[in-house]
Formats: structure tokens, sequence, C-alpha cells
């Protein structure tokens, strides 16, 4: 019989934890695959968070941190002042994590333009302790800390994180991606690559939103939260390129 | 009337009860259940939750609505509550009332989720900077976490000091019948006025600070703290003490621990052995008296301290049994708990 698909090598044996149908597995995936293809497993370092992704530090076959809830993108900034300039630096870092607790860490590496990529896998929920608001859950969508659905007068407004940091001088490459469907998937491994690759032209941070689901937390099947996905979150949080310097460059 | 309430629903309860109106916290297990309750619950009776962005942000909202006059409520978890740590020394040191809970997990770092005492050291010691302590209370049943919350925003109020309430992941999930007490009347708590920065304009700014560079000033303020304190510890050290009148074998245990202890007494007893309990109810101020009392008593041979941690009451223990006894510690941690027959084999078997 003809192998015609596998795991990535760089994603170890462990079996994934992730609920059916979670973005997490995909997103694993595709960051694995894209330094395979770019020849960067080698010396590669991964920063993980405190959310549903704790156990990076099991599926990548690379050097992993597990940072404090929040502290990753300061973690790895401090990893590329001591580590060669050509050690492929990643945090991987859920909404809560990277747009709550983690905000000033977020903005400030963005801000320095550290030479590194932050995958961020937006769900609008916290996974992990069970569907309370995320900074990022929508207008109208239910969570555990608002039951009758996120009201802005009452719970503020979610967040833009990639219209945000596109302000700043900082990053380099700015995406918002989706996993919604076979095409989408593909797009999304096009723009996690391209962050690897600006990282490794050294032309600064690169930040990659992925607009993901949370089944479980949705109380929805896979499928139903893939159709949410795509009709609700994308429409909320659009798709595209926010920053690019290489295309500014020219 | 007694309902069935899971342990962290009860505390947000008997908050509302008690007349707190508002609660920041970010989520962490095994307390969630506190800030779910309280998103709702909080704005039926006028009052509001933030979630906020981080424990650091939480804590310090807590010092703005405490410093306003209000009755606010923080809630957390081992990880969390160090976070908030800056936050509780500031709120010290501004003598604001509050109360902060803590149901504990298991360390150190990002550790485990499951029941653990690895923060007995952080919660009585002062855990931030400089010298203070928060009063601590450590129940051990729903209807103590119930009735010990209920009253700590009077005691808080009482001193102007922040009240922390430890548990453990274990009481904070598990359900046991208990009665809120009645919802106070707003307008029967205490009149925070004369010093609350709550918008006055009488020409009289009140000022919520806790900033005092001159050395001498500090210093007086400082000893303004430890004369509370010495206050606090007269009128409000509490324990329970459990058939300890004839006890040969002392157990120093509490939370959630103290209930296996007492089990294990039963036991110890039913076989001849005579074991007693005393269960600290304030962590801090601590039950230093009785424990010293029992170690003049000829009757008792030994204490036993048991905690769900690698040994850090224990220390307490220690110190007002003063050499008179042995203090022995028998200890789980990593979110293991110990069972009754386990206190029993250690008492007969020594290990
Ligand atoms: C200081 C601190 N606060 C809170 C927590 C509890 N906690 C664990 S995971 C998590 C957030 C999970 O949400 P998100 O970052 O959106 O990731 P997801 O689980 O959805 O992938 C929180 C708040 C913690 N571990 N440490
Ligand atoms: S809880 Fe949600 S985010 Fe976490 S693994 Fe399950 S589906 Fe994924």
């Amino acid at each position: 019989m003809k192998i015609v698909a596998d795991k990535p090598k760089m994603l170890t044996e462990t079996p994934l934890h992730y609920c059916p149908g979670c973005t997490h597995g995909i997103v694993h995936r595709l960051v694995a695959e894209a330094l395979e293809e770019l020849g960067k497993v080698d010396g590669a370092i991964g920063v993980v968070p405190v959310g549903c992704s704790v156990f990076g530090y099991k599926y990548f076959r690379c050097d992993v941190f597990e940072a404090a809830h929040g502290r990753a993108p300061a973690v790895a900034s401090a990893i590329r002042r001591v580590v060669n300039p050509d050690n492929l630096i990643f945090t991987y870092q859920g909404d809560g994590d990277l747009a709550s607790i983690g905000m000033a860490e977020t903005v400030h590496a963005c801000t320095r333009g550290e030479n590194i990529t932050i995958i961020f896998i937006n769900n609008g929920i916290y996974g992990m302790t069970g569907g309370q608001m995320a900074p990022t859950t929508m207008p109208g969508e239910k969570a555990t800390t608002c039951i009758y659905g996120r009201d802005p007068k009452v719970n503020g407004n979610p967040i833009h994180m990639c219209e945000m940091l596109a302000t700043l001088t900082g990053p380099a490459y700015i995406e918002r991606v989706s996993c919604y469907d076979v095409p989408h998937v593909n797009k999304a491994k096009a723009a996690i690559k391209k962050a690897f690759q600006v990282q490794m032209e050294k032309k600064g941070l690169s930040f990659i939103e992925v607009v993901a689901n949370c089944p479980t937390n949705y109380h929805q099947t896979p499928l139903e939260s893939m159709q949410f996905v795509k009709e609700k979150g994308c429409s909320f949080y659009p798709l595209g390129v926010f920053k690019d310097i290489t295309k500014e460059d020219k | 009337m007694k309902k069935l309430w899971k342990g962290n629903e009860a505390i947000a309860e008997a908050a509302v009860a008690a007349g707190c109106r508002y609660f920041f916290g970010y989520p962490i297990t095994p307390q969630n259940e506190i800030p779910e309750y309280l998103s709702w619950r909080l704005p039926e009776v006028g009052g509001a939750f933030i979630q906020a962005e981080s424990e650091v942000s939480a804590i310090n909202m807590l010092y703005g609505a405490a410093g306003a006059g209000a009755r606010a409520m923080t809630s957390s978890s081992s990880p969390g509550i160090s976070l908030k740590q800056e936050g509780i020394s500031y709120i010290a040191a501004a003598e604001l009332p509050c109360v902060i809970v803590n149901m504990m997990r298991s360390g150190p770092g990002l550790g485990g989720i499951q029941p653990a005492q690895g923060d007995y050291f952080q919660a009585t010691k002062g855990g931030g900077h400089g010298d203070y302590h928060p009063i601590v209370f450590a129940p051990s049943s729903i209807q103590e976490f119930v009735d010990l919350t209920y009253g700590a925003f009077d005691v808080a109020d009482k001193y102007r000091t922040p009240v922390m309430i430890i548990g453990d992941g274990m009481l904070g999930q598990m359900m046991e019948p208990a009665e809120i007490p009645p919802m106070r009347d707003l307008k029967t708590l205490p009149d925070k006025n004369d010093w609350a920065a709550c918008g006055h304009s009488d020409g009289r700014p009140r000022i919520i600070n806790s900033l005092r560079i001159e050395p001498d000033e500090l210093e007086a303020f400082n000893e303004h703290l430890f004369k509370k304190y010495e206050e606090i510890t007269k009128n409000e050290t509490r324990y329970e003490d459990y058939l300890t009148s004839d006890a040969e074998i002392v157990f120093v245990a509490y939370g959630s621990v103290a209930r296996i202890c007492k089990a294990a007494i039963v036991e110890l007893r039913a076989q001849g052995i005579k074991a007693g309990l005393i269960r600290p109810i304030t962590l801090y101020p601590y039950p230093t008296e009785i424990i010293a009392k029992l170690a003049k008593c000829d009757k008792v041979k030994k204490f036993v301290t048991v905690e769900m941690s690698m040994g850090q009451m224990v220390e307490d223990v220690r110190l007002a049994v003063n050499g008179l006894k042995p203090v022995e510690f028998y200890g789980r941690s990593g979110g293991n708990v110990m069972m009754p027959g386990d206190l029993v084999k250690y008492v007969k078997e020594g290990k």
C-alpha cells in the first residue's frame, strides 16, 4: 500500500489531546509542514502558551518553552537575544493568552519589531477553562461569563488584533487566515510559510491570526462550528493581509 | 432554607447576600464558577461584574472599587493569586477593606488543577512585598464557606484590611447542603464617607494612597498596621477544637484536610487510640495560644500536622509548641489527597 499522506515528522508520535474537529490540530500540522518545507525544523524554538495548546511541548519535535500565561512574546524576545539569529522562533497562543492577559507583551514585542513569528489562534473563547468570554468573543456570542450573549455596553467590545497591530511600525508581516475548508487551510499554510520566510530574512516580526473554532465550548458539532467560523467569524474578522513590508520595499 | 450548593457558587451567593456588589476576575480553574455565577447575578441586584484582562488588572479594579467605598471581591486560584500579590500589598497599605478568594490548586509553577494547600506561606505571611498580613479564613465545609464569606466583609470593614478566604479545588467543586443568610440591607452597611474617595465636594479631598516617602512617616504607619494586627489577633482568632480534652495525639489541619483528619480520629478512637484535632479557622491570625496550651498538657504526647503540601503550616505549629513536644508532619502534594486510612496507618506504624 502506498502512503500518500503522513503526519509531518516535526510532530511527535504523541496523540493530540484536542477535541475532535478543533482547529488547534490543523494549525499544529501547518506549522510543522511549513517548517519542514523551509528546512527550518533544526534549531527551531517554539514558545507555547497557557491554554488548550499548553501541551504543545509534547507535540512539536523541536525545543519548546512552556511560558506563563500571556508571557510568550516576552520569553521569545529574550530567546531571540540569546540564540543564533538563524534559529527560527515562534510563539503559538490563544486569544485569552495573547489578547487579554498578554496584551502588553504582545504589543511590545510587536512594536519592538522582534524577529519572531507569532501564531495567534482566535477561537473567540477561553477553551481550556471552559468557555468564558474572550477578548475576541463577538457581540451576541454566548459564553459562560456572558450567558445572554456579549453585550458591548455591558461586556465591552471585542478586539481586532491584526488591525490594531498593523498601526505599529515594528511588525513586518500581518495576515489573518482561517481553516474552515480546504482552500482556506492551504491559504493559511501559505501565510504561515511566508511569516517564517519574513523571519528568515530578518525583516522583523510576523503575525498570523487564525480565525478558529472551539466546537466543545460553542456546544456545536465540528461541522457546525466550521460553518459558524465561515459565516460569523470571518465576516466579523475579515481575512487578508494587514501589513507586508516586503511589498512596501519594492 | 438549606439548598444544595456547589462550593464556588455558595461563596458567590454569600458575597451577594453580604452586600458585595462588585466582582472582578479572570478565568482560572478551579474557581471559574465564582465569576461565572456573579457575571449574571450581580447585574440582577444592581451591581457589576468585570471580566478583567488579567489578574493584575482584576486586583487593581478591586483597589478602585474598595477605595471608592464599595463592598467588592475578586477570586482566583494559585497562579493568579501570585499575580495579585503586588496589588494586595497596595490594598493592605492603603487600608482598603475587600475580600479575595483563593481556591488553591497544586503548584509550584503552572502546576496542576487538583486540590492543594501550597499557598499557606503566601497567604499568611503577606505574599506581596513589605510588612503586612491579610486576615486569612480557611473554611472546611460549604456552610462554613458561606458563613465566613458573609462575615468576611464585616471583618474587612471593621479593620479596613483585606480578608483572604482560602479553599481548595475539592471544596470549590463539591456540593453540600447550605443555607445562605438573609440579604443585607445595603443601608445598614458601615458608612465609609469619612475616608472613601467616591467624589466629595466638601472641601476635604479623600486620598487613597500607599506612598509614604518619609521614613518616619512610613515607620509610624507600619507600627499602626501592626497595632491593628494585634487587635485582630486578640478579637478574630478562630479555631475548632475536636476531641482534644483527653487526646494523646493532636492533629493540626485546616480546610478539607481537617475533615479527613476527623474521619481518621473516629477510626483511631475505635481502635483505642486517643486522638484529637485543632482546626485553625483563621490561618492569620494563627491560633497559637491553644496549641501552646495543649503542648503544656502532660497527656499530649505529640502533634501531627497534616497538609496537602510539602509542609508549610507545620512551621507555625512548631513555633507554637516551642520544642515542648514532638511535631510531626504528614503531607501529600501535587494534587494528591490523603485518605483517613493513610493517617490511621501513619499514627500506628509511623509511616
Ligand atoms: C495567571 C493565570 N491565570 C489564569 C490561568 C487559567 N487559564 C488557563 S488557560 C486560560 C485561557 C485559555 O484561553 P485561550 O488563551 O483563548 O486559549 P484556548 O484554550 O481557547 O486555546 C486561562 C485563563 C492561568 N493558567 N494562569
Ligand atoms: S476546548 Fe475548544 S479550543 Fe480547546 S481543544 Fe477543545 S475544541 Fe479545541
